[in-house]
Parts: structure tokens; C-alpha cells; sequence
């Protein structure tokens, strides 16, 4: 294992200590329990977004803290749900007296925990809502599994919710908001190489030099199948045929289009990815009217891209539009 | 003394919290290689560092009663341990408290109230149905025993020898279950063939309590 780390007990804490000293004038970082939040927080009368999970997905979600996204972030171990004491507090520092909406991933652990923030929460009477995000069309969603994964669409979730509570949503509102970017949201990703848990100091699974991971989720976990490596423009439209089908996407639509990096890809390859996303969509006259190319919600140092394709309307697109100043995304500001 | 052999003690509660700290670090390894097979290679190093916060919380600041130890074991796990268990064992505890209000003794009646309000908790807070290869394998069919047993008659013991055999059984049950439920769901039909890490750590929390409990 070759990390740029001190110690891998420490990584975590050691990384965050960084974020808060980079960033002064949009977050501060707490410690005991540890949290996320805005500078200027709490806004009185203004609704407030909060998410979290493991760490290791970096700049998500400690990245999206800040003016028109995220009031604050509760990052657990790498890979592993935060306690509900840091949701609380977290809660409480940031409650602007117009309620708090907690944005969730769906895995088991950051499920539970949630839950028992919010009611730790609402025994001290602070109004909250949850947004489930279940998004990874690589999962089979059924009864007999802990259905589909969080992944890529979290993050417009949260920048579309925190842009409706600084205008001023009320927060049934921007729960109500947050259902529906969920409910027209997609997303698939592949992996080429893993990724290894700074305290695990071995990689989760093993590809050799020829073969991919298709439908990977963002914790190191094998996928959906291993296949070999074919040219970008096949595996885009292997990801992208499986996220039309499920919605279903159609003719007409309008689509945010997110090309993620997994941590370890460069820029120029997922330029590369955008562009035949972009060809193929057009091709299908589904309109890519934004788009986002970077590295978003990512497994360590993994390499690999994710797509997610949200179906928009006029509302959600002069949402996403409005001013966001955060470490990861900043814009009309 | 007398009373000490039909009721378990505030020192008795105790005793159990040690005794598990010890049986969670004696298995770390062997719930965590249960845990690689299908879930994230974590269950027994949660348990050890929960268990372990427990015992450090509670002689720092002994509490008064049984219902204030279990709050304190509650809280303690919710905060430290993290992932699916910390919540779940966390409200197996903290309904557990619920359970002992009021009482400086657990008679035979009190013991199964505290394991049918802890266990209930878990199966409200994960909500998984029997079969889904989860900690409620090993609980739910404890629970029947202990029941059973209460109401022929047996005594504390008794009732726990029960409760930790049957406990066993569903433990080994999962093995050839498809798990439903939780990280190993995502695996489907390679869930089956491996022992369920938190039916395992259940297993032993119900045969700590009957190794312990003997009055």
C-alpha cells in the first residue's frame, strides 16, 4: 500500500484537518463528534441539508458544504456509516429553526443510523425529513435484496436541495424536491483497477490487466459482472443502454449529465467517456442541457467512471443553476 | 443472599457486560473472517471496540440501576460502533433499559421481558423476517425457547440454557440461507454456504448471559 498518509487511523481525521485549513471562509470542521458545516451556520429561517456516509468518496460530502448546497456533512470511517451522535449534533449546530432534511444513501448501515438520529432529533424537537437516494441501476431492486444502492445522483440531489432552501422552500418542500430528483435519477459505473482501505492495507478485489468490473458501487465491492476491456465508446454504451432502459428515458427528454471519476481516472479520459456519452444521447434525441465531468463521489484512489442521467424539468434545471460556493462546486457566484 | 439464586443483580448485569467484552475480543477474528465472505470484513472489529467503550463508559461513570447500565451500554454502542450493528445492538440495549424500569433485581419473568423488548427492537430497527440470514436467525428462535421455558416452569438457568441452544441452532441455520438483507444481500446466491456474522455475535451474547447468570 502506497498512500500519502501518516498513519491510516488517523487518515480520515488527518484529511478533514485539511479540508477545514484549506477552506476557512465557507466550512468548519468539528471533531468531537466529527462534522462538517457551513461557516456561517446556522441561517435562521432557511431549512437545512445535511448528508453523510463513509469516507473515502471524497469531495462528497464534506466538498458540497457551503452556500447553496449542503449546510453540513457527516463523514464515518472510510467506507463505513457515521454514529448517530454525529448526525445529531450535526443537526442541532446547523438547525436554523425551519427544519433539517437528511440526505441518505441506501446501504443498511447509513440507513439505521440515520433513523435513529432523526429520532434523536425530533426528541428535541427539531423537525426532520429524509431523502432516500437509491440510484445504481447495477442493483437488482427486489424484496430479497437491501435494494439499490446511493450513488451518483446524491450529489445533484444535494445541489439541487440546497439551492431550493436557500430560496426559501419550506422543508416538506425540499424533501419533496429531493423524492424527485431520486425518482429521475440513474446512474451505473465500472471500475479498471480497485482500491484499498487504508486500514484493511490490501486492495478488495483483484483485476487483471485486460478485464473491467461492470456495476461497481463506490465501497471497493465487486460488481455486477467482470469483463474484458473494450474501447470507451462499447462500455459507455453498455452503462448508458442500462440506465435508458430502467427510468425509461425517452425521446425529448432533458437530461443532467454527470461523467464521475472513481478517484484514479484523469480528466482527459473522462472527457473522453462525456464525449461519447454526449454522441450517444443525441443520437437517441435525449438532450444533454448541463453536464458535469469530474471527480464527484469516488472509492479512493479506484479507477473507473460512473454515469448518471437525471430527467429534469424547468424547476430542477433553474435549481441547479442557482449560485453554489463549496470546496467541489462552485458557480454564480 | 438468598435472593441472588431467582434474580439477577445490578452486579450480575455487570458481570455479563465483562464476560462480553471478553468473549467479543476472543472472536474478533473469527466474526470478522465471517464477515469477509460476505459482508465488509468489520463485524468482529466493531464488536471488540464497542464492547470494549462499554466497559471503559461504565467504570468511568457507574451508573445507578440496571436500566441506567443499559442506557449507558445503548449509547455507548450507537456511538462507537458504527455500520448496521452499532444501531442494532444499540436498540437492543436501549429497549432492554426500557424493559428494567424500576427494578433492582431481574427475576425469571424480568430476564425474558429484557431479551423479548431488546430483540423486538432489533427486528423493528432492521426489519428483517426470519429466514433473511440476519442476527433476528439466532434471536427470534432464543426468544421461543425462553418463552417456552418460562412458562414450564424453569428458572433463570434454565430458561438461559434454552435460550442459548436454540440460539446455536438458527446460528448454524444460516448457513445454508441466501441472505435478504443488509451488505450480503448484494451477493445473492454466493451469500449461501457462510455462517451469518451477526447471527454469530447474537449467538454468543445469548451464551455469555447463560455462562454468567448461573445463581
Amino acid at each position: 500500500m502506497k498512500k500519502l498518509i501518516n498513519d491510516p487511523h488517523d487518515a480520515v481525521r488527518d484529511s478533514l484537518a485539511g479540508l477545514a485549513a484549506a477552506h476557512p471562509a465557507i466550512l468548519k470542521v468539528c471533531f468531537d463528534p466529527v462534522y462538517v458545516m457551513r461557516a456561517d451556520a446556522p441561517i435562521q429561517g432557511k431549512v437545512a441539508v445535511i448528508s453523510g456516509g463513509g469516507s473515502g468518496h471524497e469531495p462528497m460530502h464534506g466538498g458540497f458544504v457551503g452556500r447553496g448546497m449542503l449546510d453540513a456533512a457527516c463523514p464515518g470511517q472510510v467506507f463505513t456509516s457515521p454514529t448517530p451522535d454525529q448526525m445529531e449534533a450535526a443537526t442541532c449546530a446547523v438547525n436554523g429553526g425551519a427544519g433539517v432534511l437528511h440526505i441518505v444513501k441506501n446501504y443498511t448501515g447509513d440507513i439505521m443510523n440515520f433513523e435513529m438520529a432523526a429520532e434523536l432529533c425530533q426528541s428535541r424537537g427539531i423537525e426532520v425529513r429524509s431523502v432516500v437516494v437509491n440510484d445504481d441501476v447495477a442493483v437488482e431492486d427486489s424484496l430479497y435484496t437491501a435494494g439499490r444502492r446511493g450513488v451518483g445522483t446524491t450529489v445533484l440531489a444535494e445541489k439541487i436541495c440546497g439551492a431550493a432552501a436557500a430560496r426559501g422552500y419550506d422543508l416538506e418542500r425540499v424533501a419533496a424536491l429531493g423524492r424527485r430528483v431520486v425518482a429521475n435519477g440513474r446512474s451505473m459505473g465500472l471500475a479498471l483497477s480497485p482500491c484499498t482501505v487504508p486500514a484493511a492495507g490490501k486492495p478488495g478485489f483483484v483485476l487483471g490487466d485486460d478485464e473491467i468490473e461492470m456495476g461497481i458501487g463506490i465501497h471497493g465491492e465487486p460488481g455486477r459482472k467482470r469483463m474484458p476491456l473494450l474501447p470507451a465508446r462499447e462500455l459507455v454504451a453498455q452503462m448508458a443502454e442500462a440506465i435508458l432502459a430502467d427510468l425509461p428515458f425517452r425521446e425529448g427528454d432533458r437530461v443532467i449529465a454527470m461523467v464521475n471519476g472513481m478517484g484514479g481516472t484523469p480528466l482527459m479520459e473522462l472527457y473522453l467517456v462525456y464525449g461519447e456519452l454526449d454522441r450517444l444521447l443525441n443520437a437517441r434525441h435525449i438532450t444533454p442541457t448541463r453536464s458535469l465531468v469530474g471527480n464527484y463521489i469516488t472509492s479512493l484512489e479506484m479507477a473507473g467512471c460512473s454515469i448518471t442521467l437525471l430527467k429534469t424539468d424547468d424547476e430542477l434545471l433553474s435549481l441547479w443553476d442557482d449560485p453554489v460556493l463549496t470546496p467541489a462546486l462552485r458557480w454564480g457566484i | 443472599m438468598g435472593d441472588l439464586n431467582v434474580a439477577v443483580t445490578r452486579e450480575g448485569v455487570l458481570r455479563w457486560l465483562a464476560v462480553l467484552a471478553q468473549v467479543f475480543a476472543g472472536n474478533r477474528e473469527q466474526l470478522t473472517d465471517l464477515d469477509r465472505a460476505i459482508g465488509d470484513a468489520d463485524h468482529g472489529i466493531n464488536m471488540e471496540r464497542g464492547f470494549s467503550a462499554v466497559q471503559a463508559e461504565l467504570a468511568a461513570n457507574p451508573p445507578a440501576d440496571i436500566r441506567a447500565i443499559f442506557q449507558s451500554v445503548a449509547a455507548t454502542l450507537i456511538r462507537s460502533v458504527g455500520g448496521a450493528a452499532g444501531p442494532l445492538y444499540g436498540t437492543f440495549f436501549l429497549r432492554a433499559a426500557a424493559a428494567c424500569a424500576g427494578k433492582t433485581a431481574l427475576g425469571a419473568a424480568d430476564v425474558v421481558a429484557l431479551f423479548q423488548a431488546g430483540i423486538g427492537g432489533v427486528q423493528q430497527r432492521g426489519k428483517a423476517e426470519p429466514g433473511d440470514k440476519t442476527m433476528l436467525d439466532a434471536l427470534l428462535p432464543a426468544l421461543d425457547a425462553m418463552r417456552a421455558a418460562e412458562q414450564g416452569g424453569s428458572d433463570i438457568a434454565g430458561i438461559l440454557d434454552r435460550g442459548a441452544a436454540a440460539a446455536e441452532a438458527g446460528m448454524l441455520a444460516t448457513i445454508p440461507m441466501q441472505a435478504r438483507k443488509g451488505r450480503a444481500s448484494y451477493l445473492g446466491e454466493r451469500s449461501i454456504g457462510h455462517q451469518d456474522p451477526g447471527a454469530t455475535s447474537s449467538c454468543l451474547l445469548l451464551q455469555a448471559a447463560a455462562r454468567t447468570w448461573r445463581l
